[in-house]
């Protein structure tokens, strides 16, 4: 389990990162924590001739809040997140999230822009900075770009990043109202790729509600039909678990009984975890 | 590719290929075998090292991108207070049987009464999900951690 050989370089700025990647065209990679991309480059299922490491330009890593957002370096690691090393004014959400990802050694190295970029079907980053409405900055030769990440992620392993763009970071908007964030993860192991990930967020009482489904599909998708039986305030399951099965009659047409289930399973533990947020 | 890194506290200069992960690094380059190999691809939690202090699969980094970083190897961690007492408890709690996982185990296990001092069972297990032992003996494993666990609290009770 060796990689084809490549030739590696350690940039010092965003912009000579980018003259790098635009040059060497599809045959460049950009690394930054490396944990997809080394075992899938050993496993030969990727395959470049260079080999751009991100991981020490301290553009990508600055954290800052402002009345509006809260903005997250590219290269902010998993677990940085997880042990608070960030602000999380969304309820602990971030923090929550980030401990289920993969094992402590990985979240060592991971990170929320390589998550974002890779556009792994079941990453768990794609999902909840969609339910947050995150949006992505993007750097490249002609300037700086933004997006938002559900725009961004266009399928399995496919973004809207061109040749020589890099992901500078994410502007995660906040709320005036309290934020009540719920989430539920299902995979066969803990640490394992998910089956199955759905994220309520509920901002205030009667507010806006956003219910995304990740880990279900080539990307991940917003439950309509969900979201609007959580803000109308019907405090039933039953209703809410009907109202997810028509979302995803019409999301998932072909999902098989036991993916039915288990993703309804997952939205309604994800509401109730939702409501145990005061 | 020339790096220089500080492998169990002596600076190391070493010509690599930018391919070479650390797993190879520390054992091919260095003769370091205590990190052991076991899947190749971030499963099983076998060749963990530290890497500036953080539990690394050596496996999954490659050695080019530790240029000037600082790495343990089990090997390192010898005279560690931590790793001895360790040591210990996974010997009375029969914690190895083939001991082909134990580096990883042992080193996790550490970075787990780091990060989390004095650890119930069922947080054990949880932290050591990723390291996988195929002889299945996670419960002499768990016992040895937990207990090691009870023994450093104890005796740094200010952590």
């Amino acid at each position: 389990m060796k990689s084809a050989p490549f030739d590696y370089v350690r940039p010092r700025t965003v912009a000579e990162a980018s003259a790098l990647l635009a040059q060497a065209g599809v045959n460049a990679a950009a690394i930054a924590g490396g944990q997809s991309l080394v075992p899938m480059l050993n496993l030969r299922v990727a395959q470049v001739d260079l080999l751009v490491d991100l991981s020490r330009l301290d553009e990508l890593k600055a954290v800052g809040e402002t009345s509006e957002n809260l903005q997250i370096g590219a290269l902010t690691t998993h677990a940085a997140i997880e042990d608070g090393m960030i602000p999380d004014p969304f309820g602990g959400l971030m923090r929550r999230v980030a401990s289920t990802i993969s094992y402590r050694a990985v979240r060592n190295y991971g990170t929320i822009g390589g998550s974002i970029a890779l556009a792994d079907p079941a990453a768990d980053w794609t999902g909840c900075l969609i339910a947050l409405g995150a949006v992505v900055r993007i750097g490249g030769r002609n300037g700086a770009r933004e997006q938002a990440v559900e725009d961004f992620v266009q399928g399995t392993y496919s973004t809207s990043l061109g040749p020589g763009e890099v992901i500078l970071g994410f502007d995660v908007p906040r709320s005036d109202a309290p934020l009540r964030c719920g989430f539920a993860k299902v995979a066969r192991k803990s640490g394992a790729f998910a089956n199955s990930i759905a994220y309520v967020v509920v901002q205030g009482r009667g507010g806006l509600v956003t219910v995304v489904l990740a880990a279900a599909a080539p990307r991940p998708i917003v439950l309509a039909g969900a979201a609007r039986h959580l803000a109308s305030g019907v405090d039933s399951e039953d209703a809410l678990r009907a109202a997810v099965a028509d979302d995803l009659k019409t999301y998932l047409p072909d999902a098989d009984p036991y993916e039915t289930r288990l993703h309804i399973s997952t939205v309604v533990r994800a509401a109730r975890d939702m409501r145990t947020q005061t | 590719m020339k790096i220089t890194v500080e492998l169990n506290g002596a600076k190391v200069v070493h010509d690599v290929e930018p391919r070479e992960t650390l797993a190879d690094f520390v054992r091919d380059r260095c003769g370091l075998t205590a990190t052991h190999l076991g899947c190749e691809h971030g499963a099983c939690g076998a060749c963990t090292v530290v890497v500036d202090g953080q539990v690394t699969r050596s496996c999954l980094v490659l050695a080019v991108m530790c240029d000037g970083r600082s790495i343990d190897t089990l090997e390192g961690l010898r005279n560690n207070p931590a790793m001895e007492v360790l040591r210990k408890h996974f010997h009375e709690c029969h914690g190895l049987q083939c001991g082909f996982c134990t580096p990883g185990m042992l080193i996790m296990a550490r970075d787990i009464l780091q990060r989390l001092p004095g650890p119930d069972a069922n947080t054990v297990r949880h932290e050591l999900s990723g390291q996988i032992c195929r002889c299945t003996g996670y419960t002499g494993i768990v016992k040895a951690i937990v207990a090691a666990g009870q023994e450093l609290a104890r005796d740094t009770p200010n952590g």
